[in-house]
């Protein structure tokens, strides 16, 4: 109750700051089971696309997220786990006492679409993604049925660089594109290339922006 | 019930007939496009339509309520005007400090001294004071690459978001002639003469345009204009009971907003040509954004204001 209350004011937050929009490019916004994978250059990556998902479709969706950051501070044991329903998955393999790949898989199994970010981490850099991680080639593997859709959050990184605190009010769009699967036979590298190709396609031209 | 709010009703009253007519024009259209097709250039007719029952509801409302509902629907008006504009406006990380104070502090403060009614200072606050401390504040973040290019169309953004869209409400700060609260029906007229100037351009041009007043940047013809200006000055002459201008004189103010605002409209094409834009986003359903629709009325604002406090005030 009191998660999907915070969860309303974060969503109406967002929206007043960057008055963010969806583009269905690639799909449609109905209740399918789908991986939505996405570049990453910002925390608030994550509450924007789940912003933008209709209501019905969000309390299905469960992003992947870093247990070490969520489970830092009281406040954020709440709203990871509990307002975003986030997958917590261990970043550290010395550490962590299951397998993050077993707990995705059994999210798909148990029927949730997901939020992944396969760079890993924040992208710091001019390059438009970082090199993908392997997970999104696994699962896509392991549950060939589900939809890897790829979603480009463009404006975030100047909306709230890294070492800011306030945000900027700036229009953001979270853009979907057309879904891939793991092609038969298809190997770790190509696919992965393929899904950055068809992440970074859905990037908007260079309008403005940073100087 | 006193004079001015009965005034505001029976204007509103007016344009809601209006509102109803072009409704029942568009669903019309409708009814005669076959069973289960949809004919594109009516239902996008009725977006607009659909959106000035909001835009109309809206301003109706916040007049009702008074100055502080007047102030409040321009502050956020600027504010999504703000955003629009710096979302496609040259900015680097050093900026960000510059540009989080230009939303939160300067838009702010530049609507509370229009609520104090502190003239000398809301004339002046923008133009000098944000002008002189933004580059400032960017300067000690020390990135030199295109500066005078971020903190320029920092600025420029400041100006028209806040600053000339603020003149708006400050014409509550208006003392009229003859001493009454009636400044706020100037609101009212200012935004109508323009508006209907717009709507009339936009439909004259297309059906009788000829000549292009610039080709590259707009279809916006001389021919358009004209009529939209001598429709402005028709409905501001009809509406010159509620100014303190006159008949005469209310047909000339309009016939001046409409005529600035539709060359503002021109430098907003400009811009949006550069940027490589269409519309500056899709808010406002049918109409494209805040600054697509209020492009106009910022332009129109500053002379509008001055005019009235130099010869009537």
């Amino acid at each position: 109750m009191a998660a999907r209350f915070v969860g309303h004011a974060l969503a109406l937050t967002a929206r007043f700051i960057t008055a963010v929009r969806a583009d269905w490019r690639g799909i449609e916004p109905v209740a399918k089971q789908r991986v939505y994978f996405a570049n990453h250059v910002s925390n608030a990556d994550m509450p924007m696309i789940w912003t933008v998902l209709p209501v019905h479709m969000r309390r299905q969706t469960r992003p992947v997220a870093a247990a070490d950051y969520w489970l830092k501070t009281k406040l954020r044991a709440f709203i990871g786990p509990e307002v975003f329903n986030c997958v917590l998955i261990d970043r550290r393999p010395e550490a962590r006492s299951e397998d993050p790949m077993e707990k995705i898989l059994q999210a798909l199994d148990e029927g949730s679409s997901l939020i992944i970010f396969p760079e890993g981490n924040r992208n710091m850099t001019d390059d438009p993604l970082l090199p993908f991680r392997a997970g999104l080639y696994n699962m896509g593997r392991a549950r060939p049925h589900v939809d890897l859709v790829p979603t480009w959050v463009a404006n975030l990184n100047e909306i709230m660089p890294k070492g800011e605190v306030i945000p900027l009010p700036l229009i953001c769009t979270v853009t979907f594109g057309e879904p891939i699967h793991v092609a038969e036979g298809e190997d770790k590298d190509a696919f992965l290339k393929r899904a950055a190709e068809a992440l970074v396609a859905l990037a908007p031209q260079e309008s403005g922006g940073r100087a | 019930m006193d004079r001015t709010t009965l005034d505001i009703l029976l204007l509103s009253l007016g344009v809601f007939v209006l509102l109803i007519a072009l409704t029942m024009l568009g669903e019309g259209l409708r009814a005669r496009v076959p069973q289960g097709r949809t004919n594109p250039v009516v239902e996008a007719f009725m977006m607009r339509v659909n959106s000035w029952w909001a835009l109309v509801i809206t301003l109706a409302l916040a007049v009702l309520i008074g100055p502080v509902g007047v102030i409040l629907l321009f502050a956020f008006a600027s504010f999504a005007a703000l955003r629009e504009f710096l979302t496609y406006a040259r900015k680097a990380r050093a900026d960000h400090l510059s540009l989080a104070l230009a939303c939160f502090v300067i838009l702010p403060l530049q609507y509370l001294f229009v609520a104090l009614d502190w003239t000398g200072l809301l004339t002046v606050f923008i133009p000098v004071y944000a002008f002189l401390l933004l580059p400032i504040v960017s300067a000690l973040r020390g990135d030199a690459s295109d500066f005078l290019g971020r903190v320029a169309q920092t600025q420029w953004g400041l100006m028209i978001c806040i600053y000339c869209l603020s003149l708006v409400p400050a014409l509550l700060t208006f003392d009229m002639p003859d001493g009454s609260d009636r400044s706020i029906l100037l609101i009212v007229f200012f935004i109508m003469v323009v508006q209907f100037g717009d709507l009339f351009e936009y439909y004259a041009g297309r059906q009788f345009g000829r000549r292009r007043i610039a080709p590259d940047l707009s279809p916006k013809t001389i021919e358009g204009v004209i009529a939209g200006v001598l429709a402005a000055a028709v409905i501001g002459g009809f509406l010159g009971w509620i100014t303190p201008f006159g008949m005469i004189g209310a047909a000339a103010m309009a016939a001046l907003a409409s005529f600035t605002g539709l060359l503002g409209s021109l430098v907003f094409a400009a811009i949006k040509r550069d940027r490589g834009v269409k519309d500056w986003s899709h808010l406002i359903p049918g109409h494209g954004g805040f600054l697509d629709q209020l492009d106009s009325v910022i332009f129109a604002a500053p002379v509008f204001y001055h005019v009235t406090l130099f010869v009537w005030g």
